[in-house]
């Protein structure tokens, strides 16, 4: 039986992938996100599956893309400079559309930066850190629950839409303690070495057929049909073409596959923005501090809510556009210099002003800060307000 | 008479992208027959290719071919095998490819011994790249990024791969197709990671750059400058056992069976953890 026990982020993100059917782990140790191999490695056996630490990132996410073309649901985890690293095969998985998940647990960086101290400096590494034009799929949780419950979401979605999933979040939710609800290890195990089906299908089968949306379901390698999978760009049939119209149908498919909302359920978490004048948009830690911020603030009488996305990529443009038309302004919350609020900007600065609270410093925003956000939101101030630059 | 193996071949996809002279058609030859001799399905067969000119040849194979990126074939392939251990997984690389970026991949699969055949083109040159050194350069020989002459030494992948722990390590060469279908059979027989180095040539850049003429004189070359091997040959041994071959080689190489032994193999091992974990 499932039962609430107190556990940290990294735990359950294990938790969460085992649950899922994951079977396979293939890894570099990195600070903070360790303590997911070494929770893979004791659990993964004892549900029938396999763990491998490899000798470095760029082949911890090749091992799970070549698990995952037998059929295995797999995944990896690392932190800032391990993800730079694994960029060469998240867009070789983009492109060959081959479904795996890759957990990232934000340090402060850039380069070695700080390893042990939190950030969410990797927002936009996620979304654009391999060359060329890709989709990218990726989630963020703001407490141990939700580690566990998107990293599961995470391997469906990439099965779906046949794409690498980044499960995104920060230093402080990987090692943070709270009660959560975890399957025991005898529940995980009740379904042993589970393998995605391979639809029945015949010779010549191409996983790389044009469709719109939702890709054609993957055949494993062994299930008795030979094609060919490449990084190089490949037309229907799944092999080489430098042929212009090919090329582009095939990057155009590829770039348009995944909806604004991979998941009706994933929507944006709205706090009490019906009446909001202003809104906070935050995400991961940062929102946990926005809703205190909000809530000191509604205590004060000011109209303020709260976005809180819980995936970042594809970015809700909708929603935030719509939310545009009615509200004062808004300020967007996060511990990088602007990286996922410079598309909020973008997005709404027709409409709306933005203000930003903006932390870099090894430390999470507080919510004092961000009510001063709001309070300058509010008060129409038209300097923008950074908490990073005032500590 | 030399057997049909266009069984395993996507015919469809001909002609290939390889230049004239190029002998690298001549080892996937010599490894095709291998397989047929051997009886391997094409459904049970995984090819995984880094990129290169050799790596291309994976696109021509008809069995579950996957492409990868610069190097990491071998990363790509343990995560396969692991995952489907039933399948033959053949990687197939190049000297750039296998042995500079790709060179710790190598190493750590060999240490691991995962049940995988890994098929190393050397030709001593970057050929798809327009005739840069490779790692496996000599000092003084001729590529477009050393113009004077190369200056640095070269590597001896076998001599690597062994002292990592692949339990299987051989050379051959593509002027010698028969001896290398002999190798390639043992290799794909081996229970645990197996290496095989096959000399091949390139006419357009290395030949070219060191004035050692087309195709064909390449090949001779590769006899001539092997002169133990070509006795061997004149003598039809075609592969040494064991490494005990005669001493003396030139420049250093030695040819056929370097290497054998027997270690747990990789993918069993992890299975067989996860049993005794209590995994179903």
């Amino acid at each position: 039986m499932a039962k609430v026990r107190l556990a940290r982020g990294n735990t359950a993100c294990a938790y969460g992938a085992l649950q899922a059917g994951c079977r396979f782990y293939a890894g570099y140790p990195i600070t903070p996100s360790s303590e997911v191999a070494e929770e893979m490695a004791s659990l993964l056996p004892r549900v029938g599956g396999v763990f491998v630490q490899m000798e470095d990132e760029m082949a911890s996410l090749a091992a799970c893309i070549g698990a995952s073309l037998g059929g295995l649901r797999a995944m990896t985890a690392t932190s800032g400079p391990g993800f730079t690293l694994m960029q060469e095969q998240l867009g070789y998985a983009a492109l060959a559309e081959i479904p795996c998940v890759v957990v990232d647990v934000m340090r402060l960086g850039p380069s070695t930066g700080l390893p042990t101290a939190p950030a969410q400096g990797d927002v936009c590494q996620a979304r654009w850190g391999s060359h060329g034009d890709y989709p990218m799929l990726v989630l963020s949780p703001a407490g141990v629950q939700e580690v566990f419950e998107l990293t599961g979401r995470a391997f469906e979605l990439a099965d779906r839409y046949r794409t690498p999933v980044v499960v995104l979040y920060d230093e402080v939710i990987g090692h943070m303690m709270e009660p959560a609800r975890l399957p025991s290890v005898a529940e995980l195990a009740v379904v042993g070495t589970w393998r995605r089906p391979s639809p029945p299908v015949q010779e010549p089968y191409s996983p790389y057929a044009h469709t719109d949306g939702i890709p054609v379901p993957l055949v494993h390698f062994g299930d008795g049909v030979p094609y060919h999978v490449t990084g190089l760009v490949h037309d229907e049939s799944g092999f080489p073409t430098t042929d212009p119209q090919a090329v582009g149908e095939m990057l155009w498919r590829l770039n348009r596959k995944l909806p604004e909302s991979p998941a009706e359920d994933l929507e944006p978490e709205m706090y009490a923005t019906e009446d909001a004048e202003t809104v906070v948009v935050a995400y991961g830690i940062s929102a946990r501090a926005a809703r205190a911020a909000v809530k000191l603030a509604r205590s004060e009488g000011l109209r303020v809510g709260l976005v809180r996305p819980r995936v970042l990529w594809p970015f809700p443009r909708s929603l935030l556009e719509e939310l545009a038309r009615r509200v004062h302004a808004f300020v967007v919350a996060e511990m990088n210099f602007g990286q996922w609020g410079r598309e909020v900007e973008r997005v709404v600065c027709r409409w709306a002003e933005v203000h930003f609270v903006q932390r870099v410093d090894g430390t999470p925003l507080d919510p004092e800060a961000i009510l001063e956000g709001i309070a300058e939101a509010s008060r129409g101030a038209g300097s923008p307000a950074v908490a990073g630059r005032k500590a | 008479m030399i057997p049909d193996v266009r069984a395993y071949l996507r015919e469809g996809r001909m002609p290939h992208i390889l230049c004239p002279g190029c002998g690298h058609g001549i080892v996937l030859g010599a490894l095709l027959r291998a397989l047929r001799g051997l009886q391997i399905p094409r459904q049970c067969l995984a090819v995984v290719a880094g990129i290169g000119c050799s790596s291309r040849l994976a696109g021509y194979v008809d069995a579950c071919t996957l492409h990868t990126t610069h190097g990491r074939a071998l990363a790509f392939a343990t995560g396969l095998k692991l995952s489907r251990p039933e399948l033959t997984v053949v990687v197939l690389t190049g000297d750039g490819d296998g042995l500079s970026i790709g060179g710790n991949h190598l190493i750590h699969a060999a240490r691991r011994n995962v049940d995988l055949t890994c098929v190393l083109f050397n030709n001593a040159v970057y050929g798809m790249t327009g005739g840069q050194v490779a790692p496996t350069t000599r000092p003084g020989w001729i590529a477009s990024t050393a113009p004077r002459g190369h200056l640095e030494s070269a590597l001896d992948g076998c001599a690597l791969a062994q002292a990592a722990g692949a339990t299987f390590v051989a050379r051959g060469m593509a002027y010698d197709p028969l001896g290398l279908e002999t190798l390639f059979r043992e290799a794909l027989g081996h229970r645990g990671f197996s290496y095989v180095e096959v000399l091949t040539d390139c006419p357009v850049y290395f030949g070219r750059y060191n004035r050692l003429g087309e195709g064909p004189e390449l090949l001779w070359s590769q006899k001539a400058r092997f002169t133990e091997v070509g006795r061997m040959l004149a003598e039809k041994r075609f592969v040494i056992p064991d490494g005990s071959g005669p001493p003396g080689y030139v420049e250093g190489l030695r040819f056929g069976v370097l290497h054998r032994s027997q270690r747990p193999e990789f993918t069993e091992v992890c299975w067989s953890a996860a049993k005794r974990a209590g995994g179903r």
